[in-house]
């Protein structure tokens, strides 16, 4: 039986400060009882001498400076798992919340995880289709890929990570199993209930690992959410060998609760007063993604954020874009167009596309035709741009051209239905269509063989 | 004894000792963690740890080494994958498995290989630091040149005979003239954060072919010399290091993954060894070495491993190889110095980084250089840093700060990367400093004729600047038929010369002559067709014969080692201008 310190020296926002205490290890775990019985957990997050400062996860609200019995557990945040967990809902501390009592662990691990060897991770290869033509043909999702959806509020960026999981076929082949671990922090609980709803009609419920914090619970605990989601994944798919997506909204509620912390913990702050160390702290999660050598298994990552003002250079996707590999950039102009998908096809990318299209995976075709879509669509941009100056009858016929292709690529190519499943083959030759809706000389990034091939404006003329 | 009074993070204080120097290496714990100390006060020493604190609690253990954090530099050190400080993956996987766990102590080098050693001195011989003494076939590519320690001298009282060695076998015993014996192995330890002792500096008059047109004919960097790649997520930084880490002419590459993705790190491992170096025939990671702090492992590692990667490249320099660093990202590095540097609450400066970052940044640059070195074989290190600013602005602290001490800029655009042009190198915010160092070499070496061809293409893209100024305005119709020529030129310039195919065959590497005469042909094309303008033709014309577009392409239709097909497309210019001037 381990000592229990009785009170606090001092209670400041999440966290408190107990002094006389011995034998405490950083990053270890305590746990607060108070007078009426009620348990909450801690953690160290700063050790000085005899003086051990906790981060309270369920906040500080009730303490008092006598009223608690404060006990170490000697170990660092430790999560119970078990294949059981498929079909469970936690809350964010990774405590099950769904009256369906206690996890019966095979073996508890670690929630901070460790650094993957760069030596023994496999790189990825193994492209996923998702039936949204957008984000296969241009900016393909690899299995053990961190593709990040980067959105605003209100856009539609819930009804697509749905769409990802109703129709990504993970572990097509392979005859493996695939599960989905969805982590929400901060969201609100009708986006939460959606995504339940979503899971429950698309009978993918029992596969489904959820950690709900949502808006109006203790923000502290945020911080644990996707770490304790993070280890679920990493068990299911490098112990149980299956292929895990990993769905995390809202990251920005989740970097504001690191800003939150360090804030009373009294750090310097740096850009937005977020914390200097956010990178690495993103990073600690993010890189939580791959495919290790001589397992079957693979955590691939979807991280939703969305930009405060759509600002893209804010800290939050700024920082997400350095780490992760790509970004599907969701667009408010789209959006209000009623494109959906709204994604904004330029500056979206997947970093991990290049191995993985091609012969042997998608089509030989694909990298020239994405690669063509992605200049021809650029020069859209700039005849938009001259059109709003100079307007659209004064400008010349291969302007006008471009014009014409950039309304028909939104209409055909970027918008589908939720529910609309597309192969890639249907993808890349609508790809070929619209691209034939210009003349054959600006096409200057594909392989001339093919051009001949598959240039054919007679098809170009079906769309109106 | 020492012991633990306080872990805030990586950083531990050890109260009321006088027992540690600055910057020397201790072991922290139970668990003997590796930290560096970086403070000292009457009252309190402070250390930070290089690997995670977690569990730490005060009362451990804290125990000094006796010296500066160091690299052991051997034989050994190519083909391999180190973390930050100098310790191998590929050993601590095979302790910990697929996560690494704290305190892995394993030796830099492999202690049990055993290599061909040549005994290159016999008994009697004066030597002084930065001597040779033995060789040995390190890999395929690259000879191993053991060097005498750079502050040991003395003579040669006993030698080994040839033959198989390891690295911490006695292969020659000095005695210096204090009458002390020193045992020379294959390797020795140097601190990472000095740099290593040389004759002299050497003039800069080499370029770095690198085989990237843009780089080579625009935006050359020379042999010795320091190049920034600024830009935001998605430009294609890591893929232009990449680029220039498998084609560029150094005999080393040294690949610094810092603070950096981990799939990454793996691809550069696995392309690496599938690639063939195709100056050697070989493996390119026959002449690799790979540091690897990713995102996710321990930020106090992040700083040391810029400075590892630097003195292995400089104890190579130091055999006579010319080295070319890769690191990805010195902005990663410097945020770590800013973590860390907030665990100590210092003073911040501009945007929370300490005020003695533009210092660190400009020593790791001047580690850079041409030299001759203590024995007197000559090498440089190159040094090409990526940059990763913060929202992408270019006006961020480490942006602006590295900018003031290299001498070669290669911007990355946002814009081009949209419009999949790569390398997004921006031609208008772009400089380097080196034309001047290198007009000798060009001269001499490719063509008298070259830097000329590369202004001419400089004000080709000038003018288009200028140009695209009025066109955003009024669109392109309206131009006069020479300045729509112009854009036309320009067009070429930008898609048949400027954009590189990374992942085609022949256009993944370009030499040099190649890149001269891709230059002359779009120059002939510009000088004939501005006198089919002049003569009245519209440029619309030309552009129906399409000679543009097959000039675009020469890229890829004449193969490197076909230089005479330029001399057809020449003529095929010819024909066609002349045609249109007849039937006009």
């Amino acid at each position: 039986m381990s000592l229990q310190y009785i009170g606090l020296s001092e209670i400041n926002g999440p966290l408190v400060v107990l002094d006389n205490v011995e034998g405490v290890s950083y990053d270890e775990v305590t746990e607060i009882r108070l007078d009426d019985s009620t348990k909450r957990i801690g953690r160290v997050v700063e050790i000085s001498g005899r003086k051990a400062v906790l981060q309270v996860f369920e906040g500080t609200n009730g303490l008092s400076l006598k009223n608690t019995k404060t006990r170490f557990m000697g170990k660092p945040m430790e999560m119970p798992l078990s294949p059981e967990i498929l079909g469970r809902i936690f809350n964010g501390a990774g405590r099950p919340i769904d009256g369906l009592g206690e996890i019966f662990a095979e073996k508890t691990a670690d929630i901070n995880g460790k650094p993957l060897n760069p030596v023994s991770r496999a790189y990825p290869r193994n492209y996923i289709h998702t039936g949204i033509s957008s984000i296969d043909a241009l900016m393909t999702l690899i299995r053990g890929q961190k593709l990040p959806i980067f959105s605003g509020s209100g856009l539609s960026h819930n009804k697509l990570a749905v769409q990802i999981v109703r129709q990504a076929k993970i572990a097509e082949n392979s005859g493996q199993d695939f599960a989905v671990v969805f982590a929400a922090m901060g969201v609100k609980n009708d986006v939460a209930d959606y995504f339940r709803r979503s899971f429950e009609e698309s009978g993918v419920l029992q596969k489904v690992v959820m950690f709900l914090n949502l808006s109006n619970d203790p923000i502290i605990e945020r911080i644990l959410t996707p770490r304790c989601a993070l280890t679920a994944a990493e068990y299911l798919a490098f112990e149980k060998n299956m292929h895990i997506l990993v769905i995390l909204t809202d990251m920005t509620s989740y970097a504001e609760a690191v800003r939150e912390f360090s804030s009373s913990k009294g750090e310097i702050p740096g850009r937005k007063g977020f914390p200097g160390y956010l990178y690495s702290d993103l990073a600690s999660l993010y890189e939580r993604a791959g495919i290790i050598k001589g397992s079957e298994g693979s955590v691939t990552q979807i991280p939703i954020l969305t930009m405060p003002n759509d600002d893209i250079t804010h800290p939050v996707p700024d920082l997400t874009g350095y780490i992760t590999e790509g970004q599907i950039v969701l667009d408010r102009g789209l959006d209000q167009t009623g494109v959906y998908p709204p994604i904004s096809v330029l500056p979206s990318l997947s970093r991990l596309m290049k191995d993985g299209i091609g012969e042997g995976y998608t089509r030989s075709d694909h990298a020239d035709v994405s690669n063509q879509l992605f200049a021809c669509y650029a020069k859209v941009m700039d005849a938009r741009a001259l059109a709003s100056v100079i307007g659209e009858d004064e400008l010349s016929e291969l302007d006008k051209s471009y014009m014409n292709f950039g309304k028909m690529f939104e209409k055909y190519f970027i918008t589908q239905r939720p529910d609309e499943n597309r192969s890639i083959d249907e993808t890349l030759d609508l790809g070929w269509k619209l691209l034939s809706l210009l003349p054959k000389a600006a096409l200057d990034r594909v392989n001339e063989k093919l051009l001949e091939e598959k240039y054919d404006p007679h098809a170009a003329e079906l769309f109106e | 004894m020492n012991t633990i009074f306080s872990v805030n993070g990586p950083v531990v204080k050890v109260r009321e000792t006088k027992d540690f120097s600055m910057l020397e290496m201790v072991y922290v714990g139970t668990k003997r963690l590796i930290g560096e100390v970086i403070g000292i006060t009457s009252e309190e020493t402070t250390i930070q740890v290089y690997e995670s604190t977690t569990g730490l609690r005060p009362g451990e253990p804290v125990e000094g080494s006796g010296m500066p954090m160091s690299a052991t530099l051997g034989p050994g050190i190519l083909s391999n994958i180190f973390d930050g400080i100098e310790r191998p993956l590929k050993q601590i996987e095979a302790l910990s498995g697929a996560f690494i766990s704290e305190g892995a102590n394993v030796s830099a080098l492999d202690t049990y290989k055993k290599y061909d050693v040549t005994i290159t001195v016999s008994e009697g011989d004066q030597l002084s630091g930065g001597d040779i003494y033995a060789t040995c076939p390190e890999t395929p590519v690259i000879e191993h040149r053991c060097m005498v320690p750079p502050n040991l001298s003395g003579k040669v009282i006993w030698t080994a005979e040839n033959g198989q060695y390891s690295v911490n076998d006695n292969v020659v015993k000095i005695k210096s003239d204090n009458g002390e014996v020193h045992e020379l192995t294959l390797c020795q330890k140097w601190p990472i954060k000095k740099s290593r002792p040389f004759k002299e500096r050497l003039p800069i008059s080499k370029p770095l072919i690198t085989g990237q047109r843009i780089i080579d004919t625009i935006l050359p960097i020379a042999k010795g010399g320091t190049a920034a790649v600024p830009g935001g997520f998605g430009t294609g930084k890591t893929m232009t290091q990449h680029q220039l880490a498998k084609w560029c002419d150094a005999d080393i590459i040294v690949y610094i993954g810092c603070g950096e993705r981990g799939n990454e790190m793996t691809q550069v491992l696995e392309e690496f060894s599938e690639l063939v170096d195709p100056r050697t025939g070989k493996a390119l990671t026959d002449r690799t070495v790979l540091i690897a702090n990713t995102s996710n492992m321990p930020v106090a590692a992040r700083e040391a491993s810029i400075y590892t990667g630097i003195t292995l490249a400089e104890y190579y320099r130091d055999m006579g190889y010319h080295i070319a660093i890769m690191a990805d990202s010195t902005s990663r590095w410097a945020e770590a110095l800013r973590e860390i540097s907030g665990r100590l609450e210092e003073m911040p400066a501009e945007e929370g980084f300490p005020a003695y970052l533009p210092s660190r940044i400009s020593e790791f640059y001047e580690r850079a250089g041409y030299v001759q070195s203590l024995n007197g074989a000559e090498g440089s290190v190159t040094i090409i840093g990526a940059v990763s600013p913060q929202g992408s602005d270019f006006s961020e602290p480490v942006t602006q700060n590295t900018k003031r001490f290299v001498r070669c800029f290669w911007a990355l655009d946002k814009s081009l990367a949209y419009a999949r042009h790569y390398p997004a190198i921006n031609w208008n915010d772009s400089y380097s400093e080196y034309i001047d160092d290198l007009t000798n070499y060009y001269d001499e070496n490719v063509s008298i004729d070259f830097l000329k061809y590369r202004q001419s293409i400089s004000n080709i893209l000038l003018e288009e600047n200028k140009l695209m100024e009025i066109v955003k305005l009024i669109g392109s119709d309206v131009l006069p038929e020479d300045q729509k020529l112009v854009i036309e030129i320009a067009r070429v310039v930008r898609v048949g010369f400027l954009q590189q195919n990374a992942y085609h065959k022949d256009d993944t590497y370009v030499p040099l002559d190649k890149q001269f005469r891709m230059m002359e042909i779009i120059l002939t094309l510009y000088d004939k067709c501005k006198k089919v303008v002049a003569s009245g033709i519209p440029v619309s014309a030309i552009t129906e014969t399409g000679i543009f577009e097959k000039v675009i392409k020469m890229k890829y239709d004449i193969p490197n080692d076909k230089p005479e097909m330029f001399n057809m497309l020449t003529v095929e210019i010819g024909q066609q201008l002349k045609k249109i001037t007849a039937d006009a």
